[in-house]
């Protein structure tokens, strides 16, 4: 942050965040980068979730008090730089296989907080065997699964998450079912689980919907912590690049036809009680 | 010093900020910034309360959002 | 309780040794011919506290190690040719990542799902990298059931030193043969390196460790290569090898694993035909005794390679002599174990 600001505020998080002039000292600083998100500026596209997701995950380590404490798992794909964005222990994995080296974390240090990265791409296409088997072993890690309906970092290319009809370097008349099958549900192909403990999905369209991405992950976060089961939040994210369309309008599109092919909402919810302050 | 505040070179021009800021405080500029978008300014800094909505949408974390110290529940947005 | 003379299964002495060797966590996928390997730990790593997981496929097994090596385990896994072939991309994951772990491949008769039964058919990927890129493993090839014991600990020690993986490259009959071997059940803990580049959460740690083997600047990525390359270059110094009856040989039989045992047999035979045969055994097939095998073969009439394949080790012995000792090759595939009186036989031939 520290070449990325404007010049004449002088809010310089080197400074500590503080409000330096004298005639801002009634000023508090309410929004700002968690502490647990790196300086570096994102390498994603204009307009897309990632670096929201990301974000948000920091807020909840910083939440949590779990940055000296956490290891996370990097995908393939547009996110393979997460480890870059985090100030947490991080590990980039092979293409899908993050869940397994989460088990091996989380089995040679089980009081470490460990998550998963993951798109649309890593985890339901190549990676599918690897969430699956640490969902039915109810591995203790919790899971940020990102659907975009579409392989962004290779060029546009339909993933198993492409709703029916959508146009994509791999399927320019459309997605066709009859010889690409129909979009994978995660959230509800995994619900059969019993070493689940928590899923959701959440479309990142709004603040408000971004206020309740932040409870579910707390949820997942738990699932993990209260030694329950895994935790998974998908969230629903717009490619505007690849999807051919602008930011707001990406954002429109997820709401108005993405939603319906995959529904928002807690699909389940083993914990016990409220958050815990 | 305005509530809302962008940093210019971390914008990437997407314009959410812009389109989810229910005051119309935020517009884009003519200028561009080092990486070549034309970033979001506070145009009407007049308008801003500070209600953090851009911050919220904003994907590259950066806008940040100051409020007065006599507020209450100054930290309402954070806690979600 | 000291080790004691005990007639043990090989893939049973090898779960044991990896035990000795400090191994943390096992990661593995049944296969035949290994299968006693995980069946062992699975209820003798639980017991002292350690961590067995049976993984849903040999993918998944080696993406585990890869996960526990990171954060600063010994982490092993064991498995067959089939399923090593589906670790080759994990393998090369971890070496560029310069991760510490195991792999065991007991080798079993290929290509495809081939046989289970004993073959060396596995040399080339195992030595020569098997995954993608410039890379490589410290490869160990016991020849009995005391060395399945003891090499383990020799592999994790190697493979902690150098940061990079170790293979346990052994085979069917290896697996499945009983012999006495000298076997604790509680040896020592063995000093174990720190580990101040594992990714085991920050606590207090300045800065946050990445494990990654993603380098997408052009140069930054040959500079990593040139600093893999320079430690497969000073891994040299841990070349191992054994000779038998080799100073008046006029035959150098060179062989490793149950070949090894196998030849030794035959140059007994060929002596008491009146041949002087002598063996050589790599020890450590990477790094390979090159310098070794040249030493020993500049005055012997010729060499002879044993090996359970259709000629791979006997490339990189004819890469040491440099056509300066003919070199010619006795093989059987598919499982196909020759007697010590066939290997005497190619003796005798090579003697003519």
């Amino acid at each position: 942050m520290t070449t990325a600001m404007n010049s004449q505020d002088g809010m310089n998080k080197q400074n500590g965040g503080a409000v330096a002039s004298e005639d801002l000292v009634d000023l508090k600083c309410v929004f700002e980068r968690p502490k647990s998100l790196s300086d570096k500026p994102f390498h994603y596209c204009p307009g897309c979730s990632h670096g929201t997701y990301h974000r948000l995950i920091a807020e909840m380590i910083d939440e949590f008090g779990f940055m000296d404490n956490t290891v996370g798992i990097c995908p393939v794909g547009c996110a393979v730089f997460a480890y870059e964005y985090f100030e947490t222990d991080m590990i980039e994995a092979s293409h899908g296989r993050a869940p397994a080296v989460a088990t091996g974390v989380k089995r040679a240090l089980p009081d470490r907080f460990v998550f998963t990265y993951q798109g649309d791409g890593d985890l339901a296409s190549i990676g599918m065997g690897e969430i699956i088997h640490a969902a039915a072993r109810g591995e203790r890690i919790t899971v940020f699964f990102v659907n975009n309906g579409i392989f962004g970092m290779t060029g546009g290319q339909m993933a198993p998450t492409s709703l029916i009809g959508q146009r994509t370097t791999t399927s320019v008349q459309g997605r066709d079912p009859r010889t690409t099958g129909h979009p994978i549900k995660v959230c509800e192909l995994l619900s059969s689980l019993e070493g689940v403990a928590y899923l959701a999905r959440v479309a990142l369209t709004s603040p408000k919907n971004i206020n309740t991405c932040r409870k579910y992950m707390r949820k997942a976060i738990r699932a993990q912590t209260e030694d329950v089961g895994l935790g998974l939040v998908e969230v629903l994210s717009p490619c505007p690049v690849q999807w051919g369309m602008s930011p707001g309008d990406a954002l429109h599109h997820i709401e108005e036809d993405v939603v319906k092919e995959f529904p928002p909402g807690e699909f389940v919810d083993k914990l016990a009680g409220p958050v815990k302050a | 010093m305005d509530l809302c505040q962008i940093h210019a070179d971390r914008c990437k021009g997407c314009e959410l900020c812009v389109q989810f800021c229910p005051k119309h405080a935020l517009e884009m500029s003519e200028e561009r910034n080092a990486a070549g978008y034309h970033p979001a300014v506070l145009a009407h800094p007049e308008l801003c309360n500070g209600c953090a909505m851009c911050a919220q949408m904003c994907p590259e974390t950066g806008i940040e959002i100051y409020r007065r110290q006599k507020r209450a529940r100054q930290d309402a947005v954070n806690q979600g | 309780m000291p080790a004691k003379m005990q007639l043990t299964k090989g893939n049973e002495a090898l779960a044991m040794g990896a035990i000795a060797g400090g191994c943390d966590c096992f990661f593995g996928y049944p296969i035949t011919p290994q299968n006693e390997v995980p069946e062992v730990l699975s209820y003798e790593l639980p017991k002292r506290g350690r961590v067995f997981v049976q993984a849903e496929s040999e993918v998944a097994s080696i993406n585990m190690v890869y996960g526990a090596a990171a954060a600063g385990k010994r982490a092993m896994t064991s498995s067959s040719s089939p399923g090593v072939s589906l670790m080759m991309e994990g393998l090369s994951y971890i070496a560029c990542a310069e991760l510490p772990c195991l792999i065991v491949n007991v080798m079993r008769g290929g290509p495809g799902l081939g046989s289970i039964t004993p073959s060396q058919g596995d040399y080339f990927q195992a030595c020569k990298g098997g995954g993608h890129g410039d890379y490589h493993s410290i490869v160990l090839a016991p020849w009995n059931v005391q060395e399945m014991y003891e090499f383990p600990a020799l592999a994790f020690e190697l493979a902690d030193r150098y940061r990079c993986p170790a293979m346990l490259l052994a085979d069917g009959v290896l697996g499945a043969m009983m012999e006495p071997a000298e076997i604790s059940d509680d040896a020592p803990p063995p000093n174990v390196p720190e580990k101040p580049w594992a990714t085991n959460g920050r606590n207090g740690r300045a800065h946050k460790n990445v494990v990654n083997s993603l380098v997408i600047d052009p140069y930054g990525l040959r500079d990593h290569n040139l600093k893999l390359q320079a430690k497969y270059k000073a891994m040299e110094c841990e070349t191992r090898w054994d000779t038998r009856d080799v100073d008046d040989a006029e035959i150098l039989v060179v062989a490793y694993g149950i070949s090894a045992r196998l030849a030794l047999s035959g140059c007994k035979l060929a002596r008491k035909q009146g041949i002087k045969a002598g063996l050589l055994r790599p020890i450590t097939l990477f790094p390979f005794p090159s310098k070794q095998i040249a030493e020993c073969a500049t005055n012997k009439k010729r060499i002879l390679v044993v090996e359970l394949s259709a000629g791979q080790m006997v490339e990189d012995v004819r890469l040491a002599v440099n056509g300066k000792v003919p070199v010619d090759f006795y093989g059987e595939m598919g499982g196909v174990i020759p007697s010590p009186a066939e290997v005497c036989e190619k003796i005798v031939e090579a003697a003519r």
